[in-house]
Order: structure tokens, then sequence, then C-alpha cells
């Protein structure tokens, strides 16, 4: 394929940095999701990741301690959500949208000190010699470190789902929580630590949001990357590594959209853009038919409270 | 939250109000509300309004209560929040966004004491609604001079937000000027789609200096392209409040939404009982369009060359689109001397000669 004046090789690389953070996002959901719990406060997890991520590397001057600050700070929220859901036994849906709306406020709160300043740098890993390599050294060793830590974390997901007793309770618990729980398995613990995952994923996808794709803090700053997240689970069908496949589409999408633009191809350029969100709005109506669910592989118990009987 | 919070404390107003009677409301402080697009944080154009509902608060002192509900998408969601506004008392909405024209008229028409004002609209469908706009393209003429001047690649950047006239008006007015001045130039448009998506206003900065570029402008309201301009060491000018502190090295100026005066005065002429519906179009001449100030890396030629141009344009003796000027197409618009009417410009749909690509529809 001629793609002219861009350079294929800065578009892959590139579309991996703007695909880091749904992909954080959505593999941490993911998990939650295949634990039978239905989060849709991703959104308001990533925003407050991406704030307290901003606020600790601008404090304490790391990125590093920034992006660990970032995991506390989204599963702390998330928390909040496993309190309500498994606990007070709140509706999943209605608390996970009450998350996204109080993470959006809350961050806008907490960030308001932060607004207009430079975050110090996330430089980028030092692979020596590889880096310098044609195509694949600027596609496989020219990135900082989250962009490999999300690769890794979907490599662990899958394995831990499948290889590992741990991933299989977890599993069991997702499809049919009553026969987990006869089996003897602790259903709120399970979705509570779930939940927690979920929450250090999105706050980390946030933070990259902030330290090192833009790098800055502005309210609202997500603009509506956790729901994209929430679909690509849907559209990867509860599995891992489509999940990359997906998180890469999508943000291959927008980059290649983007670069098409700035070469002066002629391009539909309102299909291309909106294309996402249409991917979005068809997964989230797929999802919703009960039918159409079950074909996609949807955890059994997904979006159900456990309510512990006998 | 906040928009919670204010309906919370308006539904309180409300049962205040009702309880209180007329006589009461005659003491109480004029109220206007604003609805704002993005956050006020966003230091773009939701922030140059916030700054202007700002300085009118602290002129008027107690006369005046403001408040502002953020966020608001355009559509039912405005109508909903400017019926709330209304029902709550206000006696003046400030809409700060072009889409809110539908809601904005529909409302207005069912509170026809409340005075309304909106930014950048063209609906006028009751005697209550005015429209105030700024002539940005002023603006976009000066930093366009200035990009034809800076430029080393001759490619220069434009981050464009929606294809609407305001937006087409920009760009052209800034070709057309370095253009003038460096007949070599070439204009990169990269449509959003959005009016404010850091990540995405990032990602096309990203690819205009992939395509080499070296300076950026923007008509989106975020500091992300600043950012990567920064990192990038790629010139840019900020867009609607002055953005230096995001890339001090490369932030070249910016074209400021100056508001405030225009606040000042229509919630004056309705304090005192004046205000009638109008259609304001201001620009330098009123202080309306200012600059941030220039960065030192501006050759003194080139600050007194944009300084001369905006003195023109201030004294009337300069509009930025004047003729001889062609459409795209090659067609005829403007002949030698002739100066652009407002209704063509606030309807311009097409791009003039020498820019390439097309307007998405």
């Amino acid at each position: 394929m001629d793609f002219g004046s861009i350079n294929p090789v800065v578009l892959i690389a590139s579309l991996m940095v703007a695909a880091t953070p749904i992909l954080l996002a959505a593999i941490g959901e993911l998990v939650v999701e295949k634990a039978g719990v239905l989060n849709l406060g991703v959104e308001g997890m990533m925003i407050v990741g991406a704030v307290a991520g901003f606020a600790a590397a601008v404090t304490t001057g790391s990125p590093i301690l920034g992006m660990l600050a970032a995991i506390i700070a989204g599963a702390a929220v998330s928390l909040i959500f496993a309190l309500l859901t498994q606990v007070l036994m709140a509706n999943q849906v209605a608390s996970g949208l009450a998350l996204t709306l109080f993470g959006l406020g809350f961050s806008a709160l907490l960030g308001q000190s932060y607004v207009g300043i430079v975050p110090p740098r996330t430089e980028k890993l030092d692979f020596g010699p590889l880096s310098d390599l044609p195509v694949v050294g600027r596609i496989l060793f020219g990135h900082d470190i989250l962009v490999y830590v999300s690769l890794f974390v979907v490599a662990g997901v899958w394995y831990w789902l499948n290889y590992t007793r741990g991933g299989r309770v977890l599993r069991a618990v997702g499809e049919n929580h009553d026969s987990a729980h006869a089996l003897g398995y602790k259903v709120k613990r399970v979705r509570i630590l779930a939940i927690l995952f979920g929450g250090a994923c999105a706050g980390l996808g946030g933070a990259y949001l902030s330290l090192v794709r833009v790098p800055q803090w502005t309210e609202g700053m997500t603009a509506g990357a956790g729901w994209i997240a929430l679909a690509l689970v849907v559209f990867a069908s509860w599995k891992p590594w489509r999940v990359l496949a997906g998180a890469y589409l999508f943000g291959g999408i927008m980059v290649l959209q983007l670069n098409l633009q700035a070469a002066g191809y002629r391009i539909p350029v309102e299909y291309l853009a909106m294309s996402p969100y249409i991917i979005t709005i068809l997964v989230l109506v797929v999802m919703s038919s009960n039918r159409t669910r079950r074909t996609l592989a949807a955890p059994g118990s997904l979006g159900r409270s456990f309510h512990a009987a006998g | 939250m906040k928009r919670r919070e204010l309906l919370a404390t308006s539904a309180a107003a409300l049962g205040l109000a009702a309880t209180l009677g007329s006589k009461a409301r005659a003491q109480t402080p004029l109220k206007v509300g604003f609805v704002y697009i993005g956050p006020p944080g966003d230091f773009g154009w939701t922030y140059a309004h916030d700054q202007a509902r700002l300085a009118a608060q602290e002129h008027f002192g107690d006369a005046v209560e403001t408040f502002y509900v953020d966020n608001v998408p355009e559509g039912p969601d405005a109508e909903r929040i400017m019926t709330q506004m209304a029902l709550s008392g206000a006696n003046m909405i400030f809409a700060t966004s072009f889409g809110y024209g539908p809601s904005l008229n529909a409302v207005a028409q069912r509170f026809p004491n409340i005075a309304f004002e909106h930014a950048t609209g063209y609906l006028q469908e009751a005697p209550n609604v005015s429209l105030y706009n700024a002539r940005f393209y002023e603006g976009r003429a000066v930093i366009g001079t200035i990009a034809g001047r800076m430029t080393q690649t001759n490619k220069i950047g434009y981050i464009a937000s929606f294809p609407i006239p305001e937006v087409i008006m920009g760009i052209n007015a800034a070709y057309i000027h370095a253009k003038k001045v460096n007949p070599d130039i070439t204009l990169s448009v990269v449509w959003a789609y959005s009016w404010f998506d850091p990540a995405q206003e990032a990602a096309a900065a990203e690819a205009l200096i992939e395509q080499g570029c070296d300076i950026l402008m923007q008509h989106t309201d975020s500091t992300a392209p600043l950012s990567v301009a920064q990192q990038r060491g790629a010139l840019a000018f900020g867009q609607a409040s002055d953005m230096t502190q995001f890339a001090p090295d490369v932030h070249l100026t910016a074209i400021i939404d100056n508001w405030a005066p225009y606040y000042i005065k229509r919630i004056q002429e309705k304090l005192d009982g004046t205000w009638v519906a109008d259609n304001v179009w201001s620009g330098i001449p009123e202080d309306e369009v200012t600059f941030a100030p220039f960065n030192d890396r501006i050759p003194a030629e080139v600050q007194d060359e944009a300084n001369a141009l905006i003195e023109s344009i201030r004294d009337g003796s300069y509009h930025p689109f004047t003729g001889p000027l062609n459409r795209q197409d090659g067609s005829a618009w403007l002949a030698e001397g002739e100066v652009a009417d407002d209704g063509t410009l606030l309807g311009m749909n097409f791009y003039v000669e020498g820019i390439t690509g097309d307007i998405p529809n």
C-alpha cells in the first residue's frame, strides 16, 4: 500500500502510543467483566488517574511515581464502586454512571491548581543500538515504559485467565456466581479484587494521557476514552488479545485519518473521525440485547448482583 | 457534579423566590447565567468567556450575581439547562457556543422578559435574542503574516475543528496573509471534528509536524497542540487566551478573545432597562480581539509588520478580505479593492484560491 509522504513506521509507532490509554483501561475492564461485574465508571476512574498521576509527577518530579499514584488513585475510586455494588448491592449500571460523573467533577476540583503546569518528561526507554535499527527500532524499541507495560499486562491477563487457578476461579464467578458460591469460592472477594484491578488499569491509562500523550492536565481531558475502552471489551468479545487488536485498530484509525489529512489526501474525514464512536454505539446496542450477548460469549453473570442464598 | 449542584441550588432558589414574592425580588441582584460548551479550565474558548464573566462580576459587585453551567452539549441538554436557568430566576443568559442557537431561541420564546445573548450565533427568532461575535479573522490575518515570515519549511499546519463558516473564514484569513508575505507557503489543514479533545489535538499536531510543518495554528480549544509543539520544537500560536505557559519557547503570540467590555456593557444596559436585542460583530477596533505579548523569537521587523497590520485594521484603513481574491476553483470572488461583506463572511463555505484540499461536507 502506498502511503505517499506518510512514513508507515512512524504511523505504527504513533498508533501504539495513541492506543495505549484505551488499551490499559480496556484490559482492566475485561477482567472486571470476566468476574461478572459491569463497571461503567471507566471514564471517571481514568480521569481521576490522570489528575492524580499528574499531580504526583509534578510534586515529586518523577513520572514513575506519578504512574504509581495513578494506579492507587484509580483503584481507590473503584473501591467506591465495589462498596456500592458488592456490599450495598446497588445497581451496577447506575453506580458506574455515577462513578463517571463523580470522577469528572472530582478530578476538576483536584486539578484546579495543576492547570497550566508542564509535567516532568517521561523518557523513552533506552535500548541502546536496538532503537537505531531500521523499521523495528522505531516500532519495537522506541517507546516509553508504559507502552511495554500495557503489552505485558495484556499478555499477563491472557495467561492468568486461561492457565492459572485464580484466573479460572474468576471466570467461574463471572459465568455463574451461584455455582461458584456453592463450590465455596468467595464471589464477593473475587469481584472486589477484580474491580480494584480494573480501577488501577484505568487510572494508569488516564495517567498516560496526562503525562505522556498530551502531556498536561486539562479538565475533561479523557474526552470519552473511557467509553471507547468499555466498547472495546465487547468488541473484543472478552478476549485479551482481541482487546489489543481492537485498541490498535481504534488508535490506528484515529492516527491514520489525521495523518492522511495532514498529508493532503482526499478522504471522507467526517466518517473516519466518527467511526470509533459509531462502532462503540453499535457494540453497545448489540450488547444490550440478551440473545446476541450469549452468542458473543459474554460472561453469564455479567451485571447481575450476587446475593448469597443459604 | 457542578451541574448537579447547580440544579439543586436553582431548585432551592426557585422555592425561595416563590415564597418571598415580588417585593423581595426587587432587591435581589440581577442574575446572569452563562452556558459553556467546555470547562472554564480549558485555557481556550470557555476560559476566555469565564474570565469575562469574572471581570463583569467584579465590575458590578453586589448588583449582579453571575453563575455558569459548564460542559453543556449542544442540543436538547442545552435547552434543558437554559430552561432551568430561566426558571431559577436568571434575568439574562449568555450562551457561548454556535450550536446552542435553536435551543436558545426556543427557550427565549417562552421567557420574553429574559435577555438572551448568543455568541457566534445566527438565529434571531424572538425579540429578546441578541447575537454577538468577534472578528477573529482579523486576528488570524495577523498570525498568518507572522507565520508566513517565520516558517523555514514553508509548510504551515492548521488544526481545525468543524467545517463551519467561522473556522473556514479563519483558515482563509491566515492563508491569504501568510501567502502575501511568503508566496512559497502551503497550508495543511487537519479537521479534528471536536472543539475540545486534547488527545486528538495532540495527535493532529504530531501528524502535521511529521509532514514537515514547522509552525502550527489551531482553531480548537485545548492547549495540547502547544505542548506537542514545545516538545517537538515547532512554533505555534495560542488560541483564545495567552497560552505562553504551556509552550514558553515556541508560543509566538495568541489571539485573545476579550469579551469583558461587551459583557459589562450589556449587563449595564440590562440593569438600566435599556437593553435591546442587537447583532454585533466586533474585532480589533473594539479591543474584542487582542493579542498575547509577542515572543522575542519574532524578529523586530516582523513584529513591526504585524503591529502595522493591527493598526491598519484598527483604524479601518484595511480589511483582511480585500480583493483581488478568487475562490479555490479559480472563479472570481472579490474584485480589486473590493471588500467582503459580512453576510458572505458569515456564510463562508469555500476556500480561497491556493489552498489545497477539500472542505468536508
